[in-house]
């Protein structure tokens, strides 16, 4: 097997373009798991891990750019006020070693549906840079997964960043699972709302083939808000939100949980995490940076 | 291929590593450093974490390619007074989980130092309050033990997290404390 390490983007790029079936691996807590069991004996790696272009965290014109290198113990650290959602998820990943290594980057290319990152890079809005030797490409999250474990990425691409928009409303996150720590998601869901442009966003994760948004629970809760007055919702327009966000999911019944458990935890988190923005937009606060 | 880096301050070379092995793999099998524990070679259990240039990390996720020229810290390099070449002396952590009975088959427990170690350093080497148990709860939370049950570990960072507030308010600064590594930032 071949070993890769290149110091730059640049000579990342290259040696990705050069050896396509390469498998990159940045902090290894997904890579590391196959290998170890010798699920998978790719012909290269492709160690990404010293190349600091991607761990770095900066401002893109209205985005945050996060570098897809950055571990997760950084988002917390740094994004708390600028990606709450996202740091809200970062904080359930695994357990501190793991978010001390594993990136968000990791997470995307990776592609499962359980992965944390995905609803809310989902429900903000997030965009995916790529970049090869031909170029950069930008594509939202919205269009980046295709189906179990396939995305837009092609292969000679890497994950070079993540862009964020300010948040101009609330934002929360809940997952479901056995325990607080190192547990993979039964089902996740976030919620974004964006009082700029009276839009409200969503992300399912681990309810079907890939990461989901329920965008006829969106539209109807961003029809039934109160965007100025900021007036509380009826309880029946809640739970439709509720059924709305469970209906979009396309469970199934595995070791984790039943199909039917999903949805049901599903229409909870919605009711819940609409709850908590509903609260937090009543008193005001867009927790802008 | 060959690997070079530094393990406990010493460099180290390991030759003949297939690149896609662990770092765990290479500390254990190939530089006869078995203080870090394999229990599950997945990330789930931390028996196997070190630090890695200053950070933990479950070294069983890391691959031996991707340790050239990094600094890793083992279980083993916890001990006290080791340049003085004295008698070998028990770091804070580790005297506290004898003295608390937190050890029983003692297999989770080098990973449970070096992750408590960090705690520490995080806290109190950085002159802020010792941890709180939640918090404690929260840095121990991908280390798993089979035996003790948790209480005795948590009175074990406690007591340790106690002790070395105690040093740095005697040395007037937590810089001045020598048993300490997880430089973070
Ligand atoms: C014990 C344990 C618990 C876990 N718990 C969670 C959890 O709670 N939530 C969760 O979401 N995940 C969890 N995971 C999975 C994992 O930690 C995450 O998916 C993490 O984001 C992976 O990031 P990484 O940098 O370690 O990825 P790596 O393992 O380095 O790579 C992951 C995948 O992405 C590809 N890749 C990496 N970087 C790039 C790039 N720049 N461009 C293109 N492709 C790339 C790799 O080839 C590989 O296919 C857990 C893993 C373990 C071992
Ligand atoms: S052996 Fe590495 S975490 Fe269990
Ligand atoms: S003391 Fe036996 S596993 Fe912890």
């Amino acid at each position: 097997m071949e070993f890769l390490s290149p110091g730059t983007l640049e000579e990342a790029l290259a040696a990705k373009s050069a050896h396509p079936e390469a498998v990159p691996i940045m902090g290894g807590t997904d890579v590391m798991v196959e290998l170890n069991f010798d699920l998978h004996r790719p012909s290269a790696l492709l160690d990404l891990s010293r190349v600091s272009e991607l761990a770095e965290c900066g401002t893109d014109g209205p985005h945050v750019r996060l570098g897809a290198g950055a571990s997760y113990t950084s988002v917390i650290e740094r994004l708390g006020g600028r990606a709450p959602a996202l740091a809200q998820a970062a904080r359930t990943v695994a357990s501190p070693q793991i978010r001390n290594r594993g990136t968000v980057g990791g997470n995307l290319g990776g592609a499962s549906p359980a992965g944390d990152a995905h609803p809310p890079l989902l429900a903000t809005g997030a965009v995916i840079e790529l970049a090869s030797e031909r170029g950069v490409r930008r594509v939202a999250a919205r269009e980046f997964y295709f189906g179990p474990r396939r995305t837009a990425r092609q292969d000679d691409e890497l994950i070079t960043a993540v862009l964020l928009p300010e948040p101009a409303g609330p934002q929360h996150f809940s997952k479901i699972g056995t325990r607080n720590a190192m547990v993979i998601a039964v089902a996740s869901f976030c919620l974004a709302f964006d009082a700029a442009i009276r839009t409200v966003g969503t992300g399912i994760g681990s309810a079907g083939p890939t990461p989901l948004r329920a965008a006829e629970a969106e539209e109807f809760l961003a029809a039934e808000l109160d965007w100025e007055g900021r007036r509380p919702l009826s309880g029946a327009a809640v739970r439709r939100f509720g059924e709305l966000v469970a209906s979009a999911a396309q469970p199934i019944d595995d070791v984790r949980g039943s199909a039917g458990y999903r949805r049901h935890a599903l229409a909870v988190m919605a009711r819940r995490t609409l709850g908590w923005a509903m609260a937090e937009y009543q008193k005001g606060e867009t927790r802008c940076a | 291929m060959r690997v070079t880096f530094t393990v406990n301050g010493d460099p180290v070379t390991a030759e003949d590593t297939w690149p896609g092995e662990s770092l765990l793999y290479v500390l254990r099998e190939r530089l006869g450093l078995p203080g870090s524990k394999n229990a599950c070679e997945q990330g789930e259990c931390g028996s196997c974490t070190v630090y890695l240039d200053g950070v933990t990390a479950c070294s069983c996720m890391v691959a031996a390619g991707q340790c050239q020229g990094r600094e890793v810290r083992t279980v083993e390099g916890l001990t006290g007074d080791q340049e003085t070449g004295a008698e070998r002396r028990l770091g804070t952590v580790q005297e506290a989980f004898a003295e608390a009975g937190a050890v029983q088959c003692g297999f989770c427990t080098p990973g449970l130092l070096v992750q408590a170690d960090d705690l520490i350093s995080r806290t109190v080497g950085a002159g802020q309050a010792a941890p709180d148990d939640p918090e404690i709860r929260e840095a121990l939370a991908g280390n798993l033990c089979r035996c003790t049950g948790y209480e005795k570990i948590i009175d074990a960072v406690r007591l340790a997290a106690q002790r070395e507030q105690v040093l740095a308010n005697a040395t007037g600064g937590a810089d001045s404390e020598p048993d300490k590594g997880g430089e973070r930032e």
